[in-house]
Parts: structure tokens; sequence; C-alpha cells
């Protein structure tokens, strides 16, 4: 009886085929752009989510000098900036759990006859773990190096890329404004940070080394900055209130004076961008849908149509012993088969689609298998859902008045 | 005899505009089994009101229908779907025959809606083709053989379920009268094999055909007896 009431919803759509078609459009349109924008939107999350996880979790970044006093009563010579230090005593908090200081800087590289100018900062080993970055190749620098300030170099794959290219860097002699690094390792690739820049393009070296050796400071230990990173998200909180009363005890701020450094929680802000990504998906997904709606609104239309011009037929039809839920399977197996394969084929488009907006957009797309099956679902959900009120109408016309129909 | 149909105090009317209007006022008839019997009438007599309700496909306002022994008054739609499946067959006067599907597919509908495979569908098919002599045409199309073969594509759809009753709705209103004849020559021949058969219609050489004949002039029933006719 199914395989009966196939053959003949079939041959209901093949008898208006430019019919059939465009209220197929209508879901094919409607299907193609949720599985496309839920691609986009999906890609958009994806990308935010993996610069966030690249930058590292629960991350503090501590800033020398006060945004609001200024160079004047830091010029005065009294007031020292962050030193490594700071950052020593900062590690010791419970609620911190890697703390790693940076002396950042720009330095032309020279290796062989490739030259290339890259950022080169000077810090700890920790670094890495607050960063949440490997070493591919080699090993990374040590406490000891710091300590002894060695000059030893983790390079970015930029770099690799750019002064050795295909040669293996571990273990070569580089020259950082003219002194030599010995390369101990290479850093594993990361990409773009969330505001653009290639984060591989960097090189670290122990920040004793930079403060006395590459850049040198303007005082005794000071660094540009620290890193640090909190046990947990539960403890941001906690943990940005202590630091900020060590270091004002440490650098000897009085009650009521404003700091001389500002904590600035980097997770927070980075929550903020995964959070607009998100509500931007959903909103995409939601415009997407309503070309959804519309394409089933166009299946309901075409299917009373379908049942007023059938009248006759489905007269026939009760006539020699249809009951009416027969009548309803009928019309309703016609609305579910044209949105399936309007849905089909519009997640094929969409996919197809996707493809093309990653390739000439070069924006990341994801396609996961469950938007694709819930766009299947979706669709039969709708044409169940449009196609019930047409079959309903057509199950319970009176047969004396659908026989006498012309 | 045992009674396919019989009446009692069959009762319709209409809600109009103007309040309700009878159309049957009070119908007693029993129909046997093997019975040919022609009903006649002025149009507005109510004689297509009394076949649709013998033909389950409306109900009567007041009075009772037994149909094979049955009130039908007391059962279901979807009983009533089954009765119209495997106790009636019926033809009507346009034929109608689903226009997009071949004669074999038309004929096997009913066997459709009571769960029969297709292949003995499709056998079954072909024997009501075969004898009503259109064997050769099953995969054609309605709109591919004449008037008189839809018609006969109709009969075989009737009786592709073994019926016992056939309810024919002027069969001969579209047909030229050689053909009319040919047709009536079936129904003869049905009726010959034990199928009960109403036939509604408007010419007397047509009625000739049965063998009791039933009148109906302002919903009451104004004759029943013999058919005195050129042809019997």
């Amino acid at each position: 009886m199914t395989g009966q009431m196939l053959i003949e919803a079939w041959r209901a759509m093949g008898a208006n085929r430019l019919r059939t078609f465009l209220t197929m459009l209508g879901m094919v349109i409607g299907v193609g752009a949720v599985v496309l924008m839920l691609a986009i939107g999906q890609g958009a999350q994806y990308s935010v989510e993996e610069s966030i996880s690249s930058m590292g979790s629960n991350l503090f970044i501590i800033l020398s000098g006060s945004s609001t006093s200024g160079g004047m009563r830091m010029g005065a010579g009294a007031t020292p900036t962050l030193t490594v230090a700071d950052a020593q005593a900062l590690s010791e908090l419970p609620e911190i759990s890697a703390v790693s200081p940076a002396v950042p800087g720009t330095a032309q590289v020279v290796y062989g006859s490739n030259n290339w100018s890259t950022s080169v900062y000077g810090t700890t080993p920790a670094y890495l773990t607050v960063r949440n970055w490997s070493v591919s190749e080699g090993y990374p620098f040590t406490d000891s190096d710091v300590r002894s300030a060695t000059r030893v170099a983790l390079i970015g794959q930029t770099v690799v890329d750019n002064i050795f290219g295909s040669e293996d860097p571990v273990n070569k002699i580089i020259r950082i404004r003219q002194s030599p690094y010995l390369v101990v390792g290479v850093l594993s690739r990361k990409g773009q940070s969330l505001d653009g820049r290639d984060q591989d393009d960097t090189i670290l070296i122990p920040v004793t080394t930079a403060q006395r050796k590459l850049f040198g400071t303007q005082f005794q230990g000071s660094v540009r900055f620290i890193m640090a990173q909190a046990a947990s998200a539960q403890m941001m909180a906690s943990a940005e209130k202590e630091m900020e009363s060590l270091l004002r005890q440490r650098h000897h701020i009085q009650e009521g004076a404003e700091s001389d450094f500002t904590i600035r929680n980097l997770t927070a802000l980075a929550n903020t961008a995964a959070q607009a990504t998100r509500v931007m998906s959903i909103m995409l997904g939601a415009i997407a849908s309503i070309s959804l709606l519309v394409g089933g609104i166009g299946i309901m239309n075409i299917m009373l149509v379908s049942v007023t011009e059938r009248t006759r037929e489905i007269g026939i039809r009760v006539a020699i012993g249809a009951r009416r839920r027969d009548i309803m399977t009928q019309f309703l197996l016609e609305a579910v088969i044209i949105s399936i394969s309007g849905c089909t084929v519009g997640v094929l488009l969409g996919v197809i689609g996707a493809a093309a907006v990653n390739r000439f957009a070069e924006i990341t797309v994801v396609i996961t298998g469950i938007s694709i099956l819930m766009a299947f679902m979706v669709a039969s959900c709708v044409g169940v859902f449009f196609g019930f009120y047409p079959a309903r109408k057509a199950a319970l016309l009176k047969p004396i008045d659908a026989l006498r129909y012309q | 005899m045992d009674a396919v149909v019989r009446t009692e105090g069959l009762y319709k009317e209409y809600e109009t505009d103007a309040g309700a209007v009878p159309v049957l006022k009070g119908i007693d008839l029993a129909i046997g089994m093997g019975e040919f019997v022609a009903v006649m009438g002025p149009s507005g007599s109510g004689k297509s009101t009394f076949m649709n309700i013998l033909g389950c496909l409306d109900v009567p306002t007041k009075g009772r229908y037994f149909l094979n022994g049955r009130d039908v008054g007391t059962l279901s739609d979807d009983q009533l779907a089954r009765l119209r499946n495997e106790v009636i067959g019926f033809v009507f006067q346009g034929f109608n025959l689903l226009p997009r599907a071949n004669l074999e597919d038309n004929v096997s509908l009913p066997l459709v809606y009571c769960n029969v495979q297709k292949r003995e569908r499709t056998k079954k098919a072909v024997e009501m083709l075969e004898k009503v002599g259109l064997g050769k045409y099953a995969k054609s199309l309605p709109n591919q053989i004449s008037g008189g073969q839809q018609q006969r594509v109709a009969i075989a759809r009737a009786l592709v379920n073994d019926p016992k009753l056939i309810l024919a709705d002027e069969p001969t209103g579209n047909l030229d009268t050689k053909t009319s004849n040919e047709i009536m020559q079936l129904f003869r021949e049905l009726n010959l094999e034990g199928i009960t058969i109403v036939l509604v219609t408007h010419e007397p050489d047509i009625a000739a055909y049965a063998k009791r004949l039933v009148k109906f002039v302002d919903g009451m029933l104004t004759y029943d007896g013999e058919v005195s006719g050129a042809h019997a």
C-alpha cells in the first residue's frame, strides 16, 4: 500500500512538473540558506574559539605604568615599574598557576643569506604554559638559561619559513642584532590571534638575555608586562584582587593613591568576542529559518491548490473504499516528499555554497553532521506541518460533494 | 431470497436558505440477491439521493438502511469505507477514472485500499480487464481509449473486489445508443452471474434491460414492479 502511494505521489508530482519544481525550490533555498548560514556562523565561532584557546585560558596581563597618572610621576624616577621580581612574587600566590614576565621588542634576525624582522620576546619558560603553547622540534630553554642569561632562542614557524626555508633550524646559530643565538627549539604553529596578528612570527629568548644583552632596560630587572594565569576560571576574580594588593604593597602605593600598573582580564575580553559570534551565528540561523518558513508556506499553498484540483479524484477514491486516513496519508506523503527532496538538494547546495565561501571569501566554515541532520528533521517537520492542513481538508471532503465537483 | 438492500422509512431533507427541503419522504424498499433493478424518475425526484444513500456516500436524516443485513446507520466512517470497498461497486455516468493512472492501476485501485499485494492486484486487474474485453489495453491511459471502453474499465474496477451490489448512476448517459446497448448487455451478463445491480436511468430503453422497475416522483415511490418495455 505504501509502495502504491509512493507511486501515486510521484505521478501526482509529475503531472505538474514546473509547479512541483517551484514548490521544491522554496525548500531548496530555505534549507540551503540555513545550512550555509549555520556553516558560516559555526565557522566564525570555531575560529574565535580557536584564537581564544591559542591565546591561553584564564589569562591576565599586567601592564606597567598607570593609564591615568601617565609618565610624569614615573619620570620622577622613584617609582619602580614591573620587574622580574614582581613576577616571581606573583607566581607564589595560591590563585596563580603560572607567571611569565615579558620584555618585547623588534629585531632583525639573520641566518645565512636570509634576514627577517620579527618580534622578540624576552620571557621565562613559564610563558609556554601561560600561552598554552608547545615546542614542535627541539626543546624549550630552561630556568637555568634564564638565570645565566644565555643566548638561546625558540623560534616561531613564520620565522623558520622566512630564514630557514626547508632547513632544520634546531641547533643552528642565528644572529639577532648581530649577536649569535643558538636555536634550541621551534614553536608549534598557532595561527592568527584575535586581532589578526601572526602569532608565529616571533622569537622567544630568556628574559634576562633580553634585558641585559639585547634591548637593555631603564631599571634593573624591569619588564614591559607580565602575563599571569589563574589556577581556574572560578579563581579569576580573587586572583585579580590578590595580585592587585600584592603589587600595590610591593610598589609601596599608599591607600587611595592610584596604582602604577594595570591588570587586564584577557579571558573576559575573549569571552565577550565568543559570545558576540555566538549571537551572530544564532541570528544568521534565525534569518535563514525565515526562508525555510516561507518555503513551507509555499508547500501549503500548492497542496491546497492541489486538493481543490483533485477534489473529484478524492471523491472517486472515497467511493471505491479509501478511508479518510488513506486520503490524508496520500496528501501528507506528497508534501513530505516535496520537502525532503527539496531539503536534499538544499543541503547539497548549502554545502557547495559553503565550500565556495570558504574558497573565495576565505572565511572558515564548519559543516557538522548535526546541522545537516537537523536540516532534514526540520524539513520533514515543515512538510508534515504545512501538509497537514491541506491533507486534512482533503480527508474531510464529503464524498458526494467531491464526486459532484467539476 | 436474502435482501441485499433494505430500507425502512428512508427520509432525507437538505438544509437550504428557505428551510429544510425534503428530498426523500419515507422509502421502504427491499432488493433481493441477484435482482436487476432500474430506478427512474424525473430530475429532482430524489433518485440520485437514494442512490447515494445506498452507496453509503450519504446518510439519511431519518429511517434505516440495511446493507447486506447490517444497519449502516450504526457504522463508523472506516466501516463505511470498508463496505464501499468490499460490498459495493460503483459505475458513474462520467466514468470517473484516474486520468494519470493506466487502466490496470485504475482497475486495481480498490484492492490498494484493502491491502492486497501488488502481484495479486495486477493479476486480478488484468483478469477483470479481459472480462470486459480490454485485456490488451492494460497499460494504456484512459484518454487513449473511447468513452464506451472507459465505461467498461469503470465496470471492471467495480467488479475487481467481487462486490455483491453494483450501483450504476446513469452509466450510459454519456454514450451513443450502440455503445449503450453493449454496456447494458455487459450488465445483463453480470447479473446472470448473480451480481445484484441497481441502475439509475432516464431512458426507458435502458431500463428495459432490468428485471424490475422502481419509479420515484417527488421523493416517493410511485411504481414498483415489472418492466414493461420493448427489450424485455
